[in-house]
């Protein structure tokens, strides 16, 4: 059984391997939380319209 | 079943039944990362040549994946909107090139990091590396004509044939391993032949391309719904949603 520090270390590959994944996990984050963001923004925009009297 | 298709390819109901789903594919999408993620770098073995930096296959090669596959859903909503005038091949495919894009960064970045330890360099111009690389450029293409031309139509248009034209590298980035000498490693996962890896290391790679695939399919109904309501502001039906219909 591995320690947590071995596992932290990666054999010795750390830098690279947690950088994948510290990538990975901002790319997933972003594209997780930005289009709810727009989603919002853009409701928000569209209902703050005057209204129209012909539609 | 087709009249069922229909109804869903219009914007009304799809919109409707994207905000029922999208948080379910999030979550389903969570449980499978958190079942990749403990089987790739908890469960499976170090590998016996590349020893523990083999754990970067878990993000590079789900990514590596969703890119094509991403073009490919690009290019295809783009092609439906163009010929058929369905109004929602045009929305899907501009909903899809910024996860696109963004997947297509992700595996030429853990390639990157994948490849210093293994071949001495961040990066070499072979086949399938300059390869991955156009394809992101095509998404950046893609997403700056969308943003250059003013007419929604218009500017789905130009992209549909932009997108079509590029799909001519999907084979070149799948195959270019196999046609070129190249310093990047042939398939790991074939559809006909039984895969180079041992199951302990092969279901935590098919439970992270799910889990990219799923979270994949939320990110992308959530970034239809924009298009939409931008699309159709004018209508009722967006008038009557934004004024109260939100809630349900």
């Amino acid at each position: 059984m591995k320690t947590f520090s071995e596992f932290l270390a990666m054999g010795g590959y750390a830098s690279y391997v947690w950088s994948a994944y510290g990538l990975a996990l901002i790319v997933l984050g972003w594209n997780a939380l930005a289009p709810g963001r727009r989603e919002r923004a853009l409701e928000r925009k569209l209902a703050a319209r005057p209204e129209r009297r012909s539609a | 079943m087709f009249e069922r298709f229909h109804q869903y390819a219009a914007p009304l109901h799809f919109h409707r039944l994207s905000r029922k789903l999208s948080p379910w594919l999030f979550g389903l999408s969570a449980v499978l990362f958190v079942a990749g993620l403990v089987g790739g770098l908890v469960l499976a073995p170090a590998d016996y040549q590349q020893g523990e930096s083999f754990r970067i296959i878990y993000v590079h090669v789900p990514s590596a994946w969703l890119s094509m596959f991403c073009y490919m859903v690009m290019a295809s909503a783009g092609a439906a909107g163009l010929i058929w005038k369905v109004k929602m091949g045009d929305i899907m495919a501009r909903a899809s090139a910024p996860l696109g894009a963004s997947f297509t960064f992700l595996a030429l970045a853990t390639g990157s990091l994948w490849g210093k330890p293994m071949w001495g360099t961040w990066w070499v111009w072979d086949a399938r590396l300059t390869s991955e690389l156009i394809l992101l450029f095509l998404y950046l293409g893609y997403i700056a004509l969308q943003s250059a031309i003013e007419d929604r139509r218009a500017a789905a248009r130009a992209g549909a044939v932009l997108a079509i034209v590029g799909v001519v590298n999907i084979p070149i980035i799948h195959y270019s391993v196999e046609w070129w000498s190249t310093l990047h490693q042939g398939a790991t996962v074939t559809k006909f032949d039984k895969p180079s890896i041992d199951v302990s290391m092969l279901i935590p790679l098919l439970l992270m391309a799910l889990a990219f695939q799923v979270f994949f399919f939320a990110a992308l109904l959530v970034r239809a719904r924009c298009e939409i309501l931008e699309f159709e502001q004018h209508t009722a039906w967006v008038r009557d949603y934004l004024r109260g219909g939100r809630k349900v």
